[in-house]
């Protein structure tokens, strides 16, 4: 009986504390003249006056208010000859009033709160995608048409109006993001090994710290960096495409040690002490042992890294120039690379316009695939290639 | 840290020491490569501070010349910021906690797909496309809301305007800050949010009381890593802003402000002389801004993981 009163005290505070968002089928004076009686034969009509649980939404009121909320706006922007934006914004504004009200009559203003904050919580999710959803669908719609064999084999030299190619952009990127994969997969790879194996004391946490900070060098300040070197030695207006591959190399530098970093901690001890055991040194440990353990995560970690860096625009635009001829040399004059050509030909497409920016789409269309595969190559190396800690 | 091995063995092998110095000279070569960044910076920089008008596009010193550009970075970085971080908050919370566990793997993937598509590609898409559909709602701003200096207009006809550029950029912030957050969101104690929900707290309670509070020093620091690259970036603001130098309030005209960092982008392959070393210089600031952030950023992140240890 007790534990019955109990219970009763319970439900009686938390109605008082609700106040206003009381239930309507519940009339204030229910909540005070319970506990004082006789319980135990009037506990079924009690129960009656007071339920144990709140009323609920049933499970499809979401479904309903949201049929109803499309409903009338299709309805009010038939009337009104709004667009597809106004009638999704309606929409969706209706739903987010309509369901928090009646969860608010039926439910209590705790749930009409939850309701409310579920709508924008997801709301957000919606409109974050939109972007992307259109984004390639724009894409694929403007840049699908010019790709032919000729704009994979052509470039653009003489080219004026209709025809040419991507070739020599092509070439460029290649190259230049394989000089840049040189030049960062031995230093950051070093590094992490430096920074997991070795690394203790002051440099470690500088480099560590300094790392960290590299991640977040605008990608036009390395392209500044790279020029402010290569003026150096080879004078003012100095266009290279190595160049382009220094100013690459010092934003992937950064993403290639925090991947190799990772990976490498995760290598279990055991196998580093077991190798030590049997009177292995330490630097055989690491290139027998560590580096193969961990090597899916290693090369997952750098197509990433390359996957980030085939996209730069703005230091290539910087120190590698742009051309419309094939150039194969990376230590010699300009070099052109797909994103700047992307650049280029949208914003001095030529008369007439329509042609260079065909290109542009296209183009764009290539290098957004190019990036997809390498994302996509990245996770299944890491996915098929993992090593099997677990026994 | 000290292995049994080099204990036994005073005398180091030459193998080990190769590879320790090796190891140690690519930790330091990143020690110099940054240190170069800013030493080669300051170098090429420091003559235009003496730059005539001619070199500064009519500006009549260095600090005239790169403050309308400050301004505009930061316009446009806080204009990206304030849109940004809501939603990305609602991402992170629908991948971590809203969405049923088989679709937050693959709604996580989409997100990072989001930060894989290049930057003149979102710049390609604001000026080809996302801009001249911002047009009716420029004119419909200036319309009902002129009254705000924000909207005082004339609005833009091509969309090329900073608001159009703020747009792309949160767009282009929302999946860093989403990656910090969801996984900062996702480390919050299970024990505390069960509890909640076990009192009888409703889920956006429970999210309020017992997730919120835990991450917040991580959410902090995941926008200051986006308001880092917002400040950087380069292409999208290049293409889709249609700049003139001025400062103002107004974000919906076609005079706007540029950014450093389009600037330089705009100006390098055409520069000569001193130009080049305004251009630099203006590089430098953007450099130092950019560092002070990141700086602030980790050692927030550095802070909250101290206190949780």
């Amino acid at each position: 009986m007790s534990d019955l009163h109990l219970r009763r005290f319970t439900i009686a505070e938390s109605v008082s504390y609700d106040g206003a968002d009381r239930t309507p089928d519940v009339p204030p004076e229910a909540a005070a003249p319970v506990a004082p009686e006789p319980v135990s034969r009037t506990a079924p009509q009690a129960a009656a006056h007071l339920p144990l649980s709140h009323g609920r939404l049933p499970r499809w009121a979401p479904v309903l208010v949201a049929v109803v909320a499309v409903a009338a706006s299709t309805l009010v922007s038939l009337s009104l000859h709004w667009n597809k934006f106004g009638w999704a914004v309606f929409a969706v504004a209706v739903y987010a009033v309509a369901l928090p009200a009646w969860s608010r009559v039926v439910e209590n203003g705790r749930a009409a709160k939850d309701r409310l904050m579920t709508t924008l919580v997801w709301s957000a999710f919606v409109i974050a995608l939109l972007p992307l959803v259109s984004l390639i669908w724009q894409v694929v719609k403007n840049g699908i048409g010019v790709l032919n064999a000729e704009f994979f084999t052509y470039s653009m030299r003489n080219i004026i109006g209709p025809g040419g190619g991507i070739y020599h952009a092509i070439m460029g990127t290649l190259l230049i993001t394989l000089a840049a994969a040189v030049i960062s997969v031995p230093i950051g790879l070093l590094t992490g090994i430096y920074l997991v194996e070795y690394g203790a004391g002051r440099l470690a946490r500088t480099v560590t710290f300094l790392v960290d900070v590299m991640t977040g060098i605008p990608s036009i300040v390395a392209g500044l960096f790279a020029y402010a070197l290569f003026v150096l030695f080879f004078g003012p207006g100095v266009r290279m495409g190595i160049g382009g591959a220094v100013a690459l190399s010092l934003l992937m530098i950064p993403i290639v040690v925090r991947s190799c970093e990772e990976m490498l901690k995760l290598v279990p001890h055991e196998l580093r002490e077991a190798s030590y055991a049997l009177g292995v040194p330490k630097w055989r440990t690491v290139l027998k042992v560590v580096l193969p353990t961990s090597m899916a995560g290693i090369v997952t970690g750098v197509t990433l890294a390359v996957a980030r860096v085939v996209g730069e625009t703005a230091p290539l635009l910087i120190i590698a120039g742009s051309t419309d001829s094939v150039n194969m040399n990376l230590f010699n004059e300009r070099m052109m690379t797909l994103p700047v050509f992307i650049y280029y030909s949208f914003t001095q497409p030529g008369v007439p316009p329509q042609y260079g920016q065909e290109r542009a789409w296209g183009a764009a269309l290539v290098l957004i695939a190019i990036v997809m595969a390498l994302n996509l190559l990245a996770r299944l190396i890491g996915r098929f290639f993992a090593p099997k800690t677990r026994r | 840290m000290t292995s049994p091995v080099a204990v036994r063995r005073p005398k180091a092998r030459l193998g080990d020491r190769l590879f320790a110095g090796a190891t140690t000279s690519a930790g330091l070569l990143i020690v110099l490569a940054l240190a170069g960044v800013a030493v080669f910076l300051v170098v090429q920089g420091i003559p235009a501070l003496h730059a005539p008008p001619a070199d500064l596009r009519g500006a009549t010193n260095i600090v005239a010349y790169v403050w309308p550009l400050l301004y505009g970075t930061l316009l446009a970085a806080a204009i990206s910021l304030v849109i940004a971080t809501p939603l990305a908050l609602g991402v992170s919370l629908v991948i971590s906690h809203y969405a049923p566990r088989r679709l937050s793997l693959t709604f996580g993937y989409i997100v990072d797909l989001l930060a894989a598509v290049p930057s003149v590609v979102y710049g390609l898409w604001g000026i080809g496309f996302f801009g001249l559909k911002l047009v009716p709602l420029f004119a419909w701003l200036q319309q009902h809301l002129g009254w705000i200096p924000f909207f005082a207009g004339p609005a833009s006809t091509t969309g090329r305007t900073i608001l159009t550029a703020g747009l792309v950029l949160a767009i282009m912030v929302l999946p860093i800050i989403t990656a910090i957050t969801r996984e900062v969101l996702a480390q919050t104690p299970t024990l505390q949010q069960e509890a909640a929900l076990a009192l009888g707290a409703t889920r956006w309670e429970m999210v309020k009381m017992a997730v919120l509070p835990h991450a917040r020093s991580g959410i902090v620091s995941a926008v200051m890593l986006g308001l880092g690259r917002a400040l950087g970036e380069t292409m999208a603001v290049a293409m889709v802003l249609s700049a003139n130098g001025v400062i103002t309030l107004n974000l919906i005209s076609n005079t706007n402000p540029s950014t450093i960092a389009a600037n330089i982008a705009l100006q390098f392959p055409d520069a000569t002389g001193l130009g080049v070393n305004a251009l630099i210089l203006s590089g430098l600031v953007l450099f130092v801004i950019t560092f002070l952030v990141n700086f602030a950023a980790r050692a927030i992140v550095a802070r909250s993981a101290r206190e949780a240890s």
